[in-house]
């Protein structure tokens, strides 16, 4: 077991671990944090999307001793509130989402990605998602979303 | 004014935009066990023996075999006419037919040493010749079955065919097309867990489509009487018709019996893509026949269907794609024949389309290969075929009833919105200036089939004390926004603000019956069946509010404006639902506010059309979907929002098939597509934005007019997509395109027809 | 999946790493983990103890060497696709960069990580190979640098030693190069990349997924050398080659995009 220490959704979180333990397990199973999701076994997906220090990880690829240090945001660290954050409202709004199994990290993704450029033509956004899929939406609606998130500024 | 018909943002959505989903997975069950499977990697092998000596050294485990578990195999409902002899054991025991098919379960405490004990098991297998594709298999040189002597495990349509259906033809053409073996890939693994009460009934959760119809299969299959069972589907992550009840769960809730712990199991990726059952994997022949001038006067379609290693709904789907086979288009002779055969493969089922996508597969390329050999323009032999609008009810000659449609007003939509001249006009223009890029546009007309087998669906509409509605469904909801469509149902029958309508689904103890979501039948049925439970509760409620107001039941009337009871001509005094609620609450008479109705209906027969634009690298092969246009036709829209979204996820659907998706085995039977790397779907970079265009014409076979519309998205927009590919290329000569038109594929047929 | 179990130990200066290296023959180095967890987690790779490398910041760098450009190993994709002086002085490398993976593993992913890994189908170490980098390499007998020709060994091998740690990665400046790949989908691996620079008036040609290990195109370059046009030289580009054939494409596909990607990279740079 080796002790991680490491930021959560603003929290300071401390526990012990198995050096196999992967981040998203760790966020799952040891933090209850149940919102980031596990959709493969290949880094494929994106599902399992968080925030490691600002910028967006599979954190099905990321070992919980490599994040020990860290501020990781996760789905959960996002709204304030009642109030949805930018993104998640634009999902809301547009129908980004149907089964939400993927939402969590597509949402991660695209909070990442306005972060880095902060007003993406429709042909960046289509880019930058590459490494999220969604089986239910056909995509049209997230791209609508995220185009609707990068206007109100978020 | 009325909420349908309006773009309502779904009530669902916060919790999972917050993380709040609540998918089995997330379930906190204290003390539960972890289930790992230990699957056959090989795709047909005798299975001599299984050591579970070393596993059994690591703390904490239990192994299980086939001779463990007592429970009855899986097998599928007798109305299906599946062959008897070819139901799954549980847990295979001397004989594993598919690589994927179960050995051994491991029991531990968690799922990593779940996996480090899997590792440990030993299985002594004798590997034996495997039949990996229906060519093979109906050649009933490998059986899967001996005792059987044969490998189909289903036969309709003709036994004998005419052979001078095409007599009167003066054009004919014919050829094979492959719908390849798809995965549904719902980005949700399946889960499921399972518990023993102090009261011994049996709880299962389970990411299930069909949670009723699974407590029967449990039941059924561990000797238990249902009510001892309960099913609660929660949120489910996707299921495209691949999700219902399978052996694993059936296992696990064996297990939490057996054991007496609580249990619980997740698949991982690479699992869910040996074990969720396959799709589609029908080889089809068909011919068409007709004049010189374009009318069409004979259709063939014969189908040999995959069924897998354990025969179910996949092996029974040929006979839906027959049903379906002429389309959209009065041909006056029809001929169908279906096989469809096992083999050492994943067992197959429904995944979204189930059967129809087949049928306007081979129909759609059909039409276009004649064309091009009658020197007519594709849309213009569409339309001198279709049915004509005013030929409603009509009766095919495959057995069906189409309940409305007009086919000739989709077509004419989609290439004015499309701009069908000047596209091709641009391709004129490209062919003529030899570019590598060439532009290929393809047309798919469609006619789909919804609720396919006319079920029933249960629906209960109850009005709670403060006033608001609980409508419970036995239809599922696992994205199709139910939550939001349902209660805007009985939202606008009741006169409530749609928040304040409650949908319950997927608990079998909340909601007594249910026949679940598959067919697209939610919303016509289940949909209906609250819409009519609600009108039972008006009236009630109309006759309680009459009491009240101590006027006659029948001056009494509900304003849904206001959402409350006054008698006709008097504004005052009036009922609000709070009020009525709140006094029949006290005086013990709420639940007379509480109606269920089970609604049956025929199928319903969703249509449109899609135009696809593409561009093909002549160089590389590579395809690249530039413009899609739909026109999709499902009736009345109670969500406009939702049933955009429900188109394009089934375009998405559609062109994975026709452009990336198909699993491939290997000669000796192992999948070569088991993860997301192998199996490529794609994402939002290989795909446009869609351009939908609405059309209604409601069916009369229900009262809010609505057709399903979750799969005729699928339906079209594959055979699309390929006519597109081969439109492009037609000057090389190619006629005919392998599915995925993937670039290899695409540069094979190029370099063929160059020669 | 979840890995079979190991051992971790962070590194907290290259010599820690080194020596915690020698002290096990199954230990493995960590960098970004975008190559070695994923195979990890399928239990493919099974270590003894994982050596983690990634906190040591002073691997995170891009330098102008003068006529040069050293790269940190650990300098992850994210960073090389912005870097100026990469921009400025090796743009191929940046777009490169800017093609691997998709946004989150460019995010976590290195240079040194990709190029020890060494899958034949991977971006980065074949528009290296084309631009001849010279390697870094630590281990307990000090530092040597390694002519990338002789690096990469076959699929998932290097000349790296078992003790040895990839440190850095020196690249000539060019201003002209182009990276192409052909892909089933953005994600994917490259069932073909072609990288083509022109370094010291001589054109440099590199494949991707065309054999063991990232190849030169030598009868493409001899046949440049000896005048011919692109289409030509292109034309030999499955010369010497080993394609393999799986689910992203046979080898006899592969050979055919090797020369039309060639041809075209040819006719960009």
């Amino acid at each position: 077991m080796t002790n991680v220490a490491l930021t959560v959704n603003g929290e300071r979180r401390e526990a012990d671990v198995e050096p196999r333990q992967l981040l998203v397990y760790f966020l799952r199973d040891q933090l209850g944090l149940k919102g980031t999701n596990v959709g493969c076994d290949t880094s494929s997906c994106g599902a399992c999307t968080v925030l490691v220090d600002g910028e967006s990880v599979k954190s099905c690829t990321v070992l919980a001793v490599q994040a020990d240090g860290s501020d990781v945001t996760t789905i959960e660290g996002l709204a304030a509130g009642d109030d949805l954050h930018p993104v998640q409202q634009a999902f809301h709004e547009q129908h980004g989402l149907q089964c939400g199994f993927c939402t969590p990290g597509f949402v991660m993704a695209t909070v990442s990605l306005l972060r880095e450029s902060p007003s993406p033509s429709e042909s960046e956004i289509r880019q930058a998602l590459e490494g999220n899929l969604c089986r239910c939406t056909g995509y049209h609606n997230i791209v609508r979303a995220v185009e609707a998130a990068a206007k109100a500024g978020a | 004014m009325s909420i349908l018909g309006n773009r309502v943002v779904r009530l669902e959505d916060p919790r999972f935009l917050r993380g709040e989903g609540r998918y089995v997975e997330n379930l906190d069950l204290e003390g539960a066990l972890s289930v790992t499977f230990v699957r056959s990697p090989l795709a047909h092998a005798r299975v001599n023996g299984v050591d579970v000596s070393a596993a059994l050294e690591l703390p904490n485990v239990q192994v299980f075999t086939g001779a463990d578990v007592d429970a009855h195999p899986f097998g599928p409902p007798p109305h299906w006419h599946i062959t008897t002899g070819m139901e799954r054991p549980l847990v295979a025991r001397d004989v594993a037919r598919f690589a994927g098919d179960i050995v051994a379960v491991v029991v531990s405490e968690d799922r990593a040493s779940g996996l480090d004990a899997s590792e440990l098991v030993i299985v002594d297998y004798d590997p034996l010749p495997a039949a990996l594709s229906v060519e093979e298999a109906v050649k009933d040189d490998v059986l899967l079955f001996p005792a059987l002597g044969s490998n189909v495990a289903n036969r309709g349509g003709a036994d004998d065919l005419d052979d001078r259906l095409f007599d009167e033809c003066e054009i004919v053409v014919s050829g094979v097309l492959v719908s390849q073996r798809m995965v549904a890939a719902p980005l949700e693994p399946r889960s499921a867990a399972a518990v023993v009460g102090d009261d011994g009934r049996l709880t299962l959760w389970a990411t299930s489509q069909t949670p009723h119809t699974g407590k029967m299969v449990v039941a059924g299959l561990l000797g238990l009487e249902p009510a001892q069972v309960r099913v609660v589907s929660p949120d489910v992550g996707g299921g495209f018709g691949a999700k219902m009840v399978e052996p694993e769960a059936v296992l696990v809730a064996w297990l939490a019996r057996r054991l007496g712990r609580p249990v619980r199991w997740t698949e991982t990726r690479s699992e869910n893509m040996l074990g969720l059952p396959h799709g589609r994997g029908q080889r089809l022949s068909y011919t068409l026949g007709g004049t010189r001038a374009g009318k069409l006067l004979a259709y063939r379609l014969e189908v040999l269907g995959d069924g897998g290693a354990y025969p179910a709904l996949g092996a029974y789907l040929p006979n839906l794609t027959a049903l379906m086979a002429n389309a959209v288009y009065a041909i006056p002779k029809v001929e169908t024949r279906t096989v469809s055969v096992v083999t050492n493969t994943t067992p197959t089922t429904s995944i979204r389309g189930a059967g129809r996508p087949e049928a306007a597969q081979a129909i759609e390329r059909a039409i276009d290969r004649f064309a091009a050999e009658a020197e007519l323009d594709p849309a213009e032999v569409r339309r001198a075929n279709f049915i004509a609008k005013d030929a409603f009810p009509y009766a095919t000659p495959t057995g069906a009833t189409y309940d409305s449609g007009d086919y000739d007003g989709a077509l004419d939509l989609v290439l004015r919105s499309a701009g069908y001249e000047e596209l091709r006009e641009e391709q004129r223009r490209r062919r003529a200036e030899g570019s590598v890029v060439e532009l290929g546009i393809g047309l798919a007309a469609y006619v789909e089939i919804s609720n396919p087998v006319g079920e029933a669906e249960f629906g209960e509409v109850e009005i709670t004390e403060d006033g608001g509605a609980i409508l419970r469904t036995g239809s599922h909801s696992h994205g199709q926004g139910h939550e939001t469509t349902f209660a805007m149902i009985a939202a606008e029958r009741l006169g409530v603000p749609v928040e304040r309508v409650i949908v319950h689904r997927g608990d079998t103890d909340d909601v007594p019956k249910g026949t679940g979501t598959f067919g697209s039948k939610s919303t016509q049925i289940g949909g209906v069946a609250g819409r009519v439970a609600a009108d039972a509760v008006v009236e009630r409620a109309t006759a309680l509010a009459a009491d009240y107001l101590e006027a006659a039941a029948a001056d009494v009337l509900l304003d849904v404006e206001s959402g409350s009871f006054r008698v006709a001509d008097a504004p005052t005094p009036s009922l609000s639902w709070a009020e009525l609620a709140s006094k029949a609450s006290a005086d013990g008479r709420l639940g007379e506010l509480r109606a269920a109705h089970e609604f049956q209906a025929p199928p319903t027969f969703p249509f449109g059309c899609h135009l696809a634009v593409v561009e093909v690298d002549t160089d590389t092969g590579k395809v690249v979907l530039v413009r899609f246009v739909a026109v999709d036709d499902a009736g009345t829209l109670i969500n406009p929002l939702v049933a955009d979204g429900q188109v394009h996820g089934g375009i998405a659907f559609g062109v994975g098939q026709a452009l990336f998706e198909e699993v491939v085995y290997e000669e000796d039977g192992y999948p070569l597509t088991g993860t997301f790397v192998g199996y490529g779907f794609p994402s939002a970079a290989e795909l446009p934005s869609y351009e939908r265009i609405e059309m209604v014409t409601p069916t009369p076979n229900n009262p809010i007019g609505v057709k399903g519309i979750g799969e005729s998205g699928t339906v079209g927009s594959t055979p699309a997509v390929v006519n597109a590919v081969v439109d492009a290329l037609a000057p090389y000569g190619v006629r005919d395109i392998a599915m995925p038109c993937n670039g290899e594929n695409v540069w094979k047929a190029l370099r063929e027809a160059r020669g | 999946m979840i890995p079979a179990e190991f051992a971790y130990h962070r590194a907290e200066s290259l010599d820690d790493a080194i020596e915690a290296l020698g002290r096990d023959p199954d230990a493995k180095l960590l960098a970004g983990g975008h190559s070695l967890i994923p195979a990890l987690r399928l239990r493919i790779a099974r270590p003894s103890v994982l050596v983690d490398v990634g906190r040591l910041e002073d691997l995170r760098y891009v330098r102008d060497d003068g006529d040069r450009i050293a790269i940190g190993a650990l300098t992850r994709h994210a960073q090389l696709a912005v870097d100026p002086v990469l921009g400025h002085g090796c743009a191929v490398v940046a777009r490169a960069a800017a093609l691997v993976g998709d946004p989150q593993v460019r995010h976590r992913g290195t240079i040194g990580g990709s190029v020890a890994h060494a899958d034949p189908a991977s971006d980065l170490p074949t528009v290296l190979l084309a631009l001849d980098a010279s390697l870094v390499a630590r281990g307990p007998d000090g530092e040597r640098t390694i002519p990338v020709s002789s690096f990469f060994i076959g699929p998932f091998t290097t000349a790296l030693a078992a003790r040895e740690v990839l440190t850095e990665i020196r690249i000539p400046k060019v201003d002209r190069g182009v990276y192409l790949k052909h892909t089933r989908r953005a994600q994917d691996w490259a069932t073909v990349g072609v990288a083509a620079v022109v370094a010291d008036g001589t054109t440099h040609v590199a494949l991707a997924s065309m054999g063991p290990t990232p190849v030169r195109a030598r009868a493409v370059e001899d046949a440049l050398a000896n005048g011919a046009g692109a289409a030509e030289a292109a034309a030999r580009a499955g010369e010497g080659t080993e394609p393999p054939s799986d689910v992203s494409g046979s080898g006899e596909y592969r050979a055919h995009l090797a020369q039309v990607y060639v041809r075209r990279a040819l006719e960009q740079l």
